[in-house]
């Protein structure tokens, strides 16, 4: 019997997404399904290992509650290490947990876009992360999705489920193997918070400039539940394109999305995050740090205040470094009902030629103060980010190229 | 150390500094006087190098060596540094990394901040919601970590409570009589300072040695800072421009 869902998406095989220019799934082939399984982290190739550094993921198991790897279209890994939460391909997950079924395609509609539809229909696996009721996990999950054969396209399905009560971290790598000149990645996420529950959920994105991106995530908050979400993006991709959504449906629910990217010759990205309240209460601030250092890159954020009693705001903010760079920020406030409080804020342009001489009056060479002008200017879009990742990322913004070509 | 030549400056399309000269000797601290607008702070950001103060004739030197369209970077590591009065904000770069930095790692950014009690603002971005007074303070840390030959301080007292400028003119004082190396390429032990000041409080704790008075985006007058400083304080800087006025009446007539 053909489901309502995969009639849909069946129908959809062919639809473009709203945004983002329109990839053929046809120049892909299918990621393999069948690479050699690993027993834990350490046991990778120094390559892959470095490759997954870049993207965030300690190759350990030392001071994780969890590690989880996707390559290609194979499971290579996944193992529960903590306790409190629960990792496992949700394919299996699938098999243990029979409720698990009704949280399949309700944050993301299959029929969303054509990247969603081919998702469906290949019942792409993922990983399946559920921290248990009233837990507080204090070690991070760490999951990464790794492209490994040139020209391959990625499907994934992830799930999230943050039990009542519970606290956790997720932080997620996605990353190219060095040499991969051409792939695709698409993936689903859906994350559903329940009542009283926090999540923080990093992503760092390092794929390189031959590969093409569409995520599609969506989180679904109860009541008092508050979501915490990173996303660093830094080096080259071709093109990408995202929109992750939360709907805020009970009352006091917190969101934060912070972004920050770098678009660098060659880049196209289309960034967005968006927030939907639909509860008294119900508070976000979607910040975004946007670069160009010669690629293009849109800000999107969109706020739409469903019900009285809220407070949100959002700010897009981009640097060009570069003539050839494009910055493009489209902030939107979308109000229903008249007793919300909701803002948004919106500049691009170059650096300040005054900050940039005040600091050479320190010394500083003129690269010298960009770069330190321009880090300090992403910096501000991550000032959430777990103390593990600081470090990380610190390093990673000092390695990257901020001169404008 | 430091001569101005016959400067003449434009700013935004319109002539501020017109034809100006002055010395500041090395060792030697040098005052400014002048009421608002005189174009006391335009002298310090071209001597500085900022863009936007257009040299159009004369020019500067500094130790012999013309600094007249330097890039404020070359100047800086030939060892002038600057308290600015309105430094620009930078979100998201911290007050510690940029002391550290200045300092070209030969300092200890958290032992200099105790003394002007800045600890707190370490890790606070540069500038944003600094009061008047912290501002100062953190002028005057960073050119502590900068350590220049030449100081240029574009009213270090204004905006400050009194305890503040106890501390404030006693690490000036520091700043000026320090036995370390300064960062000038040169190394010379000697340092100078030109300093603006309105009410001349600065002068308690600095030992001054020469003063200006700036009119009209010239040099109307030199002299004894401390008579200077009384004489503005009995007549007013009107008094400087008709005795300026006068004084090249007089030269015309010869």
């Amino acid at each position: 019997m053909v489901s309502n869902d995969e009639k849909k998406a069946k129908d959809a095989l062919k639809k473009a997404a709203k945004f983002g220019e329109d990839i053929d799934l046809d120049d892909y082939n299918e990621g393999s399904r069948e690479l050699s399984v690993t027993g834990s982290f350490e046991e990778l190739s120094d390559d892959i290992k470095e490759t997954m550094m870049d993207a965030g993921i300690v190759p350990t198991e030392k001071g994780k509650a969890g590690n989880f790897l996707l390559m290609d279209n194979t499971v290579v890994h996944s193992a529960t290490i903590g306790s409190g939460v629960e990792l496992m391909p949700l394919s299996q997950a699938l098999k243990v947990h029979d409720w698990l079924k009704d949280y399949m395609w309700k944050a993301v509609m299959p029929d969303t876009d054509k990247y969603t539809a081919e998702t469906y229909l290949q019942n792409a696996d993922g990983y399946f992360i559920r921290a248990l009721p009233g837990a507080k996990v204090k070690l991070p999950v760490q999951t990464c999705l790794l492209l490994k054969n040139r020209n391959s396209k990625q499907y994934v399905h992830n799930v999230l489920i943050a039990e009542e009560g519970s606290d956790f971290e997720v932080v997620t790598g996605c990353a190219t193997s060095k040499g991969v000149e051409k792939g695709l990645h698409l993936g689903i996420s859906e994350f559903f918070l329940k009542k009283n529950s926090k999540l923080s959920f990093t992503m760092i994105h390092n794929w390189s400039e031959f590969i093409g991106v569409r995520p599609r995530s969506a989180i679904v908050m109860d009541e008092g539940a508050t979501f915490i979400n990173n996303y660093i993006a830094l080096k080259p991709v071709k093109t990408i394109q995202t929109y992750p959504t939360a709907f805020m449906n009970g009352k006091n629910g917190v969101c934060r999305f912070n972004s920050i990217a770098v678009a660098h010759p060659g880049s196209m990205m289309d960034l967005g995050s968006r927030a939907v309240l639909n509860a008294p209460g119900c508070r976000a601030e979607l910040i975004s740090r946007t670069i160009t250092t010669g690629g293009t890159v849109i800000a999107r954020g969109q706020l739409i205040g469903n019900s009285p009693g809220i407070k949100a705001h959002l700010e897009c903010k981009g640097l060009i470094l570069s003539d050839k760079g494009v910055q493009i920020a489209i902030p939107e406030l979308e109000a229903r009902v008249p007793d919300v409080e909701m803002t948004h804020e919106a500049a691009v342009g170059k650096i300040a030629q005054d900050q940039v001489e005040y600091l050479m009056s320190r010394g500083l060479s003129e690269e010298e103060a960009v770069g330190m002008i321009v880090r300090g200017f992403l910096d501000v879009g991550i000032r959430g980010i777990p103390d593990h990742l600081k470090a990380e990322i610190d390093k990673a913004l000092q390695e990257t190229d901020v001169r404008g070509s | 150390m430091l001569e101005i030549e016959n400067l003449t400056v434009e700013v935004g399309g319109k002539d501020i500094l017109h034809d100006l000269s002055l010395t500041v000797m090395t060792g030697y601290t040098t005052v400014l006087f002048g009421p608002n607008g005189s174009g006391k702070s335009t002298l310090l950001m071209t001597i500085m190098g900022f863009s936007g103060y257009n040299v159009k004739s004369g020019r500067i030197l500094l130790n012999g060596e013309d600094i007249t369209h330097m890039p404020v970077n070359e100047r800086a590591k030939r060892g002038i540094g600057m308290m600015m009065q309105r430094p620009p904000n930078l979100m998201g770069v911290k007050l510690k990394d940029l002391v550290r930095v200045t300092g070209r790692g030969d300092i200890d950014p958290a032992v200099l901040a105790e003394e002007l009690d800045m600890t707190a603002f370490l890790d606070r971005d540069v500038n944003i919601g600094f009061s008047g007074g912290e501002i100062k303070r953190s002028e005057i840390l960073q050119l502590e970590a900068q350590n220049p030959c030449l100081l240029l301080l574009d009213e270090p007292e204004s905006g400050v409570d009194l305890v503040t400028i106890e501390k404030l003119g006693a690490k000036v004082h520091d700043l000026l009589q320090g036995t370390s190396h300064c960062a000038g390429w040169r190394q010379k032990s000697g340092k100078a300072a030109l300093i603006i000041t309105h009410t001349g409080q600065i002068l308690d704790y600095v030992e001054a040695d020469r003063g200006y008075v700036m009119c009209n985006g010239t040099v109307a007058c030199s002299g004894n800072p401390r008579e200077l400083l009384a004489e503005i304080r009995k007549m007013g800087y009107n008094e400087c421009i008709r005795c300026k006025i006068n004084r090249s009446n007089i030269k015309e007539n010869f």
